[in-house]
């Protein structure tokens, strides 16, 4: 291992590209300054604070602390995943299918992996639990969010389609069938894209941070590979589950499409 | 028969729908007129059971409530105003492509169609072809919302003698349309909706 500590003084100096980016922002009247010194100033805060915390789950390796960090980072997730929807079912629904499918796609992978693929000493090490959550959650969280979007989208604009054939005695799985696959493949596009030019176009973000903290290249693909499936593989099911639990609640057991189930006001995006 | 009784839509406030009381015997004609927004449509979906609704409607004496609601909608069969389509090709859209293909031609369709892109096709294409969709499956009631609105003369005509030639052989029809000439033609039972509710008219005038 030759890894390279950075000083204080190192990060500063990099600083000065973003001060350089505001001055010319501010010359050039763009009226960026502000925007992006808030953005790096919550970047340099948050990133600090849950180096601290992650330096004590660490410490601790306890499944309890381990445990509700994962559950508050889902929780986040969930929100996110919420929050840039154009179209909301009423109530709380559209937070609590995109955190339950983002619970269950994001432990049961997550899990999986640290039982039988990683197997660190214990299980549940918050060493590898959280970095490999976070990974798989982000991710997923993305695919589910497009996933749904596009999903609700459609079913408010084909809504004479989908009648159509529940008109004609076709059941709801049916109807949705054409609007499911949309919604997928759209919140897949991005794990398939990433996947693609994996290694030739972009150098995966943990890669570059293995090989950089000395680790051999070979054994660091061999990584990049495994979190690749992990997120794959979560992305899928999770978006899969989100847009197949949408459809449930977009319709009723009397195969009725229920868009009175949608809030009528629209976010503008 | 078609048996409908004290149906009401729910969940929604002013006008609203019903509560609505209705026979329709087998190989009849219904027709129902009233104003725009008067509730014509929402009748037709209400029988059909795409909104929630209370009361009974029953077919020969079975409540609909005791099968499948896709069962159901393949016996009484509503047919929107506005066709909806969900494929990229015609032929997609049709379960027996070979009992569709003989109505082609009874309507002035192309022998063809089966084989065109939807975007090809124009309103009163789409319209009959709906049409031929939902006959091809043999439903015992018909609920159509103003089926022939795109039409030409020609195509009406030929519309209302396919229609007439099913009714002759039990096909019971609802139909919506604010063409009194047409109504006539069809030996239909005149109703008249106002906010809602359902007034007889009384014969066939």
């Amino acid at each position: 291992m030759n890894f390279i500590a950075l000083g204080y003084e190192d990060l500063t100096l990099a600083s000065l590209l973003l001060l350089f980016s505001g001055l010319l922002s501010m010359r050039l009247k763009l009226n960026m300054e502000r925007q992006i010194g808030v953005a790096a100033l919550r970047m340099v805060i948050q990133l600090m604070l849950i180096g601290m915390v992650l330096k004590i789950l660490f410490a601790m390796v306890s499944p309890l602390w381990t445990g509700l960090a994962a559950a508050i980072m889902i929780a986040i997730a969930g929100r996110e995943a919420a929050a840039r929807q154009t179209r909301k079912f009423t109530g709380w629904w559209t937070y609590g299918l995109g955190t339950s499918s983002l619970m269950l796609a994001g432990s049961l992978v997550t899990v999986l992996a640290l039982t039988t693929q990683i197997r660190p000493e214990p299980w549940f090490d918050p060493r590898f639990a959280l970095p490999i959550l976070g990974m798989i959650l982000g991710n997923t969280m993305s695919g589910v969010s497009i996933g749904l979007d596009r999903l609700l989208g459609e079913a408010v604009r084909e809504k004479v389609a989908v009648e159509a054939r529940l008109a004609l005695g076709h059941d709801r799985a049916s109807a949705f069938r054409p609007l499911v696959r949309n919604a997928v493949r759209a919140g897949l596009m991005n794990i398939i894209n990433a996947m693609s030019v994996a290694g030739v176009v972009s150098i995966p973000g943990m890669m570059t941070g293995q090989i950089l903290a000395g680790v051999d290249p070979t054994e660091a693909v061999k990584y990049q590979i495994l979190i690749m499936f992990l997120i794959a593989g979560s992305t899928a099911l999770g978006t899969l589950a989100a847009v197949v639990f949408a459809t449930r609640r977009l319709s009723d057991n009397r195969h009725r499409l229920r868009l009175d189930h949608l809030r009528s006001d629209i976010k503008e995006s | 028969m078609l048996s409908i009784r004290a149906l009401s839509r729910v969940g929604l406030t002013s006008p609203g729908l019903g509560p609505i009381d209705l026979q329709l015997a087998g190989g009849s004609v219904a027709a129902v007129t009233g104003a725009s927004g008067a509730g014509k449509s929402m009748l037709l979906r209400a029988i059909a059971d795409l909104d929630e609704c209370s009361g009974e409607v029953l077919l020969d004496g079975v409540n609909r409530d005791t099968m499948s609601a896709p069962q159901w909608r393949r016996r009484v069969t509503y047919l929107a105003a506005e066709s909806g389509w969900w494929a990229d090709g015609v032929g997609g859209h049709f379960s027996e492509t070979q009992a569709a293909s003989r109505l082609l031609g009874r309507l002035g369709l192309n022998d063809d169609a089966l084989g065109w892109p939807v975007s090809r096709l124009s309103t009163g294409e789409k319209q009959r072809l709906a049409l031929i969709r939902a006959l091809i499956q043999n439903p015992q009631v018909l609920l159509l919302d103003e089926p022939t609105s795109a039409l030409d003369p020609d195509s009406r005509t030929m519309v209302e003698d396919l229609l007439a030639e099913r009714i002759a052989a039990g096909l019971s029809v609802l139909i919506v349309s604010h063409d009194a000439a047409q109504t006539k033609r069809l030996g239909a039972r005149i109703y008249l909706i106002d906010g809602g509710r359902l007034v007889d008219n009384g014969g066939t005038t």
